[in-house]
């Protein structure tokens, strides 16, 4: 049996998020954030003009504001406008409105956000620890896809979580989505949602699913699948990598730790 | 003279050169003023040939079709038809593929200047599919659009009495992005990032492949230390990939522990092209003129903190290649694996010579044209001395993999070389500038995991006019009906496997 000892020979490589920290969660650059106060306007007009997705705009009051559901992460704000718009590290990018996906305006009170958390946490009171995913592609270029099997890969390892993908709509508590949401998908999708049991948690991945990316909005429609189911959690990227659809899920799951403590100053 | 008669002469023309040797790559349309004017890509030795012909109009875009005499058009003519519109007369099947939409409905006519913002979203309404067996106690089985477990959205319709399947059918239109029409109108540069998402799983492949289009538009050339990242990068793609279908190989056959380990080696290639750069799958890396200054693979004083130097690079990509070698030697050792593999799919060398098949698919089956050695680009030619391309006339799943792991091990030397001349090299602009306001048409390719991307585009004054991209997928899926010689179904999950193709590619 040959496979047996090779399966022991690297010992455990599965990550120990999010039980305790994991580098690679923590310093991959998954988001592009506005940081103030910033370069000349000239410049932030560049950084604006430049983006493939019209993800930048000023806001009434001439901040500029970055939505992270229409960037397709190309770096070229960070490049023009680097005292504006600046790589952030970290795969905690996931968010319960989609709202909470544009970035650099005052925080939204969270008076919002909890009515929407405790909406969520009745329906997913019940499936804490066994959770069964049906993933559907509505249109994607194909990487998502690697990402998201990527979460059953040893280094992920979901199956440690309790979390499993699952063959049949009908046994699947979570719609994970993925893709642009193209009119040849729309009654695919349609007679997959009505094969699940409810309740249903629907997490739509990457930003073409959030927004239709650069590739949407052409004759197929495809401007995201906002606009073809309710969706509880966006996990913006492009494609969203492994740890920030796996942040998605248990956000979803309200199974994330509270977040740590701030490190004290030395 | 009829429209047929002025057809006639370019289906001739281009079926001659086809039986003089060159290979039928591809076919597309782009809506001119006074119709839709039909491109025909021809590959040979030194390049790709482009054989256009117009399509009127006021014939009702009829022509005669190209499938009779060139079978290989069998899908492109189909594909032509749902965009464009065009009437192949003649063709034996013209089903609709990419686009299920009423016969009278508008089409996106690629090529055609946006008038208007958009237009209306087509609705694809999907009919019961073709039923081309029938006899006693024969059903079709769908499997898809929704796959088992996690997967792209493709329907492949098996026919079959129970056990062997006599004949699978394939629609990939569900998800059908319109990929063609999402170029138009960009700039040069923004459209490679359209490029990348074509096959997103050969991100770099696409990115190259379009770049070199523009380069050959524009006339510039890459500065050579960007012609060797660019080699570096693509051959960690094609390492990815060969893993990833090393991986679902192992899946099929129950083999877990190999499952594991391929996919623990395919995330640590993912981890390497995210620390290069930034994107686990190199998204942003490429671009016209040479690669983004995002890239690390420097060494000396101006590197970034976290970054990669070549000669780290390289030993992470050593260390892999150890770690990868026994797994490989094991699973090529597994008897239950390797029963699975013998003899099945097997693709036919003279039919796959015919419909020039590429990529590991083709190469198992003796089609032998790799384009890093027989139309070398960036820094294919000084790197590859010594080495040669994998070819195998056994044809079937085993083959492929075997391609693929030969492959895998061309990689590793590639990229051990590109990253020990890099080492060396002083420093450098990693980009040309490119001009602004290009106008014409250039080909450019490059070979991706799957096989020969190819980029056709028509620029008008710096902006997109048409881009066609030919993806391996679409050229070599349609092979997949010719693959099941009393095959069961559990060997499908094999044969798909070993394609290791992207629906993406297919469904554009």
């Amino acid at each position: 049996m040959p496979w047996a000892t090779r399966g022991l020979r690297d010992r455990v490589l599965t990550t120990r998020w999010p039980q305790h920290e994991d580098a690679y969660f923590d310093e991959f650059p998954a988001s592009i954030a506005v940081v103030a106060p910033g370069d000349p306007d000239a410049l932030v007009d560049a950084a604006i003009a430049a983006c493939p997705t019209a993800a930048i705009e000023r806001a009434p009051d001439g901040a500029p504001r970055l939505d992270r559901g229409r960037c397709i992460l190309c770096g070229r704000c960070a490049a023009l406008a680097p005292e504006t718009f600046a790589w952030e590290r970290g795969s905690d990018v996931s968010s319960l409105a989609r709202d909470a996906l544009v970035v650099g305006e005052a925080p939204e009170t969270d008076e919002s956000l909890r009515a929407l958390r405790a909406a969520l946490n009745r329906r997913v009171r019940r499936l804490r620890r066994s959770v069964h995913i049906r993933h559907v592609d509505t249109g994607t270029d194909g990487s998502d896809e690697w990402e998201v099997q990527a979460l059953a890969n040893p280094v992920y390892d979901v199956h440690r979580l309790g979390i499993f993908f699952t063959a049949s709509p009908r046994h699947a508590d979570i719609l994970l989505l993925t893709g642009i949401g193209a009119s040849g998908m729309v009654e695919p999708l349609r007679r997959t949602l009505e094969a699940m049991p409810r309740p249903i948690v629907v997490i739509a991945t990457g930003a073409e699913a959030i927004s239709g990316g650069i590739i949407g909005g052409g004759y197929m429609g495809g401007a995201g699948v906002g606009g073809l189911v309710d969706v509880d959690v966006w996990v913006p990227g492009s494609p969203a990598t492994p740890f920030a659809i796996l942040h998605g899920i248990l956000l979803a799951l309200d199974r994330l730790p509270a977040p740590r403590a701030p490190e004290r100053p030395r | 003279m009829t429209v047929l008669q002025t057809g006639s002469r370019w289906r001739a023309d281009v079926a001659a050169r086809v039986a003089a040797g060159s290979r039928f790559a591809g076919l597309y349309g782009t809506t001119v003023a006074d119709g839709c004017r039909l491109t025909a890509i021809l590959a040979v030795p030194a390049g790709f040939e482009l054989v256009p012909f117009t399509a009127r109009a006021e014939d009702g875009l009829r022509y005669p079709a190209l499938t009779p005499l060139v079978p290989s058009a069998f899908w492109w003519e189909r594909a032509a038809a749902d965009l464009s519109g065009v009437v192949p007369v003649g063709h034996p099947r013209p089903d609709p593929l990419l686009l299920h939409i009423g016969d009278g409905s508008p089409r996106p006519q690629p090529g055609r200047s946006r008038t208007e913002d958009g237009g209306p979203t087509l609705q694809q309404s999907t009919p019961p599919g073709p039923i081309d067996v029938v006899g006693r106690g024969l059903f079709t089985i769908a499997y898809g659009p929704v796959r088992s477990g996690v997967a792209e959205t493709i329907e492949y319709l098996v026919e079959t009495p129970g056990e062997d399947i006599p004949r699978v059918n394939i629609r990939p239109h569900f998800k059908h992005r319109g990929v063609a029409k999402a170029f138009e109108g960009r700039t040069l540069d923004d459209a490679a990032l359209v490029a990348e998402r074509v096959e997103g799983i050969a991100t770099i492949a696409h990115a190259t492949a379009y770049a070199h289009a523009v380069e050959a538009l524009t006339g510039i050339r890459p500065p050579r230390r960007a012609a060797l990242v660019r080699v570096v990068l693509a051959e960690l793609e094609r390492i990815a990939n060969h893993l990833d279908v090393a991986m679902r190989l192992s899946d099929a056959a129950g083999l877990a522990v190999a499952t594991s380990r391929f996919g623990w080696h395919k995330e640590t290639v993912m981890r390497l092209m995210g620390r290069t750069t930034g994107s686990r799958f190199g998204r942003g890396a490429v671009v016209p003129g040479g690669v983004s200054s995002r890239v690390g693979l420097v060494s000396g004083p101006s590197r970034s903190p976290g970054s990669l130097a070549p000669a780290e690079l390289a030993a992470e990509a050593r260390r892999l290649r150890e770690r990868l070698r026994g797994d490989e030697r094991t699973a090529m050792r597994t008897p239950s694996f390797l029963d699975r593999l013998r003899g099945t799919g097997r693709l036919d060398p003279d039919h796959a010579q015919q419909w020039g098949a590429v990529g590991p698919i083709g190469r198992a089956s003796g089609v032998d044209d790799d384009n890093r050695w027989s139309r070398p680009t960036d820094a294919y030619a000084e790197l590859t001395a010594g080495l040669h391309p994998a070819l195998t006339t056994e044809a079937d799943t085993l083959a492929r993999l075997r391609v693929r792991w030969s492959e895998v091990e061309v990689s590793f030397v590639l990229v051990e070389r590109a990253c020990s001349v890099l080492e060396a090299l002083p420093e450098e602009p990693l980009q040309t500038p490119v001009p602004r306001s290009a106008s014409g048409t250039a080909v450019g390719w490059a070979e991706g995991p799957q096989g020969e991307v190819i980029y056709v585009l028509e620029a008008e004054r710096g902006r997109v006019a048409r881009c066609f991209a030919r993806t391996p997928s679409l050229h070599d899926l349609v092979l997949f009906h010719d693959v099941f010689h009393g095959e069961v179904l559990t060997d499908f999950a094999f044969i798909e496997a070993g394609f290791g193709l992207s629906a993406a590619g297919v469904a554009m």
